[in-house]
């Protein structure tokens, strides 16, 4: 990707943003009910909800306030939760490492073992094992991670209880923090107890979103090893001598990632999304169990931070996944 | 007529497919007749009969086949009465977001130039929300209730449709056919509506089958959040929910709604998949 490429996809992206933005502050202003009238005590004249009207500048025009909006965030400004009393930036700040450690743990999860599933189908060509897998698979690939993460309260929670059922981390363990990323500092201080009991309560979140990811990815991944599997140049080595195994990680993988590659990008941003139902059922403390609070409370300032830090993160991981297949793709690089 | 019929046959020689179409079409019977087949009212409380496990366990009183959740109303009855929430927004949801997103995808396909890519950048800025927490916040922001559920999940999923269509309208733009159909002077709108859309068809109809199960999914979780139908009508979400909070208590609670609603989304999944091999003539043949 050359740089003017990249300078127009990156102004694709603030487009995107801004549209975003635009859409989030209309949806807000028809929403019912005063924010006003939320904040007032009963003994308020009319006189004192007129100048905090005028304080937060809604006597003004839908458009005025909306350029003060954009303005304000332009310049890392979010304004304040109305429900938590703090200003958004250090709340999303705070939650978002959490969420951030989670999708990202499900992201690894959902590839290797989607890729692994992927690989052992291929090997096990022409063999029963094959529609075993594929039969599983199929059936995985109908499972939400809303459904996941309940069926696994049952089978880890109540049937098999292994893992706690909600939260980041034991309140017994929780020692001092430099930084938002516990598992990944507990993980650098080799801080074992704290990692494992970390990991723990992060393994049916992970699992929830991990698996769909999972499935996807070794449906996909399967059907391009096999497209890739009768290609001369597999035959070629066929012919050389090569192990079968050698010829599916070593030949065939790598002609067949770029579709898969493209495809982890756009489930990523909907595994993303899936936090928001995830983190409520297990009472995980990121940005999406938040995000539901943030509505139900009618927290105004806070509902837009979040949206837009999703957004955000959403259209970064095209730009990443975009630039990535672009390398990886061949007929791009030598073209 | 031929062709429905092909269809159809096509579909009942799968046996996923065909069994799918089976157990919608009872689930579908079901809640129709709800009033008439559920043995108990799903919303009758009796606290001298709370928390009672399924007919099997020690401990079931008769009569309760599924047990009792924590207010002593019947389980089996409550699934019965949750299907008919479940299968009126699959339907209303899925056909409204086919017909925002297939006309808006045939539009962009078949005009190209800036109506497209108002369209595309259109489909670009939902892309960019979570569409968990759009509906939740839609659904806020309409107030909660059946409508507000159908109509943010129409407003949400669109672009599902849009993608497709604008791409099969694109491919099917360049077709001999459609040459032929301009060489001969048919205006625009009459060559899109009566030539294109028929073959961008079975497309459609494959994705509301998938739309269909995305939907129910959805419903359950604005009604686990308590953002659906107000409490007093039975759902699977809201029966999730209670069951979630009792689940060291009474697991049954929980399980069967949730059993209930897989086989739902699983059977709209296989329905679809199905759908897409019998109507796709590439791949009948």
């Amino acid at each position: 990707m050359t740089a003017s490429d990249f300078l127009s996809r990156l102004l694709a992206a603030l487009l995107t943003l801004f549209g975003v933005g635009v859409v989030i502050f209309c949806l807000l202003r028809v929403v019912p009910g005063d924010p006003i009238a939320m904040m007032i005590s009963p003994s308020a004249t009319p006189a004192d909800i007129t100048a905090l009207r005028a304080h937060y500048g809604l006597d003004r025009s839908i458009f005025e306030q909306f350029v003060i909006w954009i303005g304000d965030v332009a310049q890392g400004d979010f304004g304040r939760s109305i429900s938590l009393k703090r200003p958004v930036v250090e709340l999303v700040g705070e939650r978002l490492p959490a969420s951030l450690e989670l999708v990202f743990a499900a992201l690894i999860f959902g590839v290797v073992s989607g890729g692994l599933i992927a690989v052992a189908g291929t090997l096990s060509r022409k063999t029963p094992v094959e529609p075993l897998l594929d039969l599983i698979n199929g059936l995985f690939l109908a499972v939400p991670d809303f459904i996941w993460a309940l069926a696994l309260v049952l089978l880890f929670g109540v049937l098999w209880p292994v893992f706690p059922l909600s939260g980041r981390m034991d309140p017994s363990v929780s020692t001092d923090f430099a930084t938002p990323f516990y598992l990944i500092e507990s993980m650098i201080r080799l801080n074992l107890a704290v990692m494992l009991d970390i990991l723990g309560h992060m393994a049916m979140p992970v699992l929830a979103l991990g698996l769909p990811l999972a499935s996807i990815i070794a449906r996909t991944l399967k059907e391009a090893l096999n497209e890739a599997m009768v290609q001369d140049y597999v035959l070629l080595g066929r012919l050389k001598g090569m192990s079968e195994m050698r010829l599916v990680l070593g030949e065939a993988l790598r002609n067949a990632v770029g579709p898969t590659l493209s495809l982890t990008g756009v489930q990523f941003t909907f595994m993303i999304g899936g936090t928001v139902i995830v983190e409520r059922i297990f009472s995980f403390p990121g940005i999406g169990s938040m995000a539901i609070d943030a509505v139900i409370n009618r927290d105004l300032p806070l509902i837009q931070g979040i949206i837009l830090a999703f957004g955000t993160l959403f259209i970064a991981i095209n730009i990443i996944v975009d630039a990535l297949s672009n390398r990886l793709n061949p007929r791009q690089t030598h073209g | 007529m031929a062709d429905l019929s092909k269809t159809l046959n096509a579909i009942l020689r799968e046996p996923r497919a065909a069994t799918s179409c089976c157990f919608l079409l009872l689930l579908v019977t079901l809640a129709i007749f709800a009033p008439a087949l559920a043995p108990r009212d799903p919303l009758e409380q009796d606290l001298m009969l709370s928390a009672l496990p399924p007919a099997w366990i020690d401990g079931a009183e008769p009569g309760f086949l599924l047990g009792t959740d924590d207010l002593g109303r019947d389980i089996f009855s409550r699934v019965i009465f949750g299907a008919r929430i479940a299968l009126i927004v699959a339907v209303a949801a899925s056909f409204f977001a086919a017909a925002i997103g297939s006309a808006l995808g045939l539009i962009a396909g078949w005009y190209g130039g800036w109506a497209d890519r108002i369209i595309s950048r259109l489909i670009d800025v939902w892309m960019a929300f979570p569409p968990v927490l759009l509906s939740v916040l839609l659904v806020a922001v309409l107030g909660s209730g059946l409508t507000s559920v159908i109509v943010a999940i129409a407003i949400i999923d669109w672009t599902r449709f849009a993608r497709v269509v604008r791409a099969e309208t694109q491919a099917q733009a360049g077709l001999d056919y459609v040459t032929s159909a301009r060489a001969i002077g048919f205006p625009q709108g009459q060559i899109l509506m009566r030539e294109i859309l028929p073959n961008v068809a079975p497309v459609i109809i494959a994705l509301i089958s998938l739309q269909m199960g995305i939907s129910v999914i959805v419903e359950a979780i604005l009604s686990f959040v308590g953002l659906s139908v107000s409490s007093d009508i039975a759902t699977w979400g809201g029966m999730i929910a209670s069951g979630r909070q009792l689940i060291n208590e009474s697991w049954w609670v929980l399980v069967f709604p949730l059993i209930a609603l897989f086989l739902t989304v699983l059977a709209f999944n296989l329905l679809g998949a199905g759908l897409r091999r019998a109507l796709d003539p590439v791949m009948r043949r």
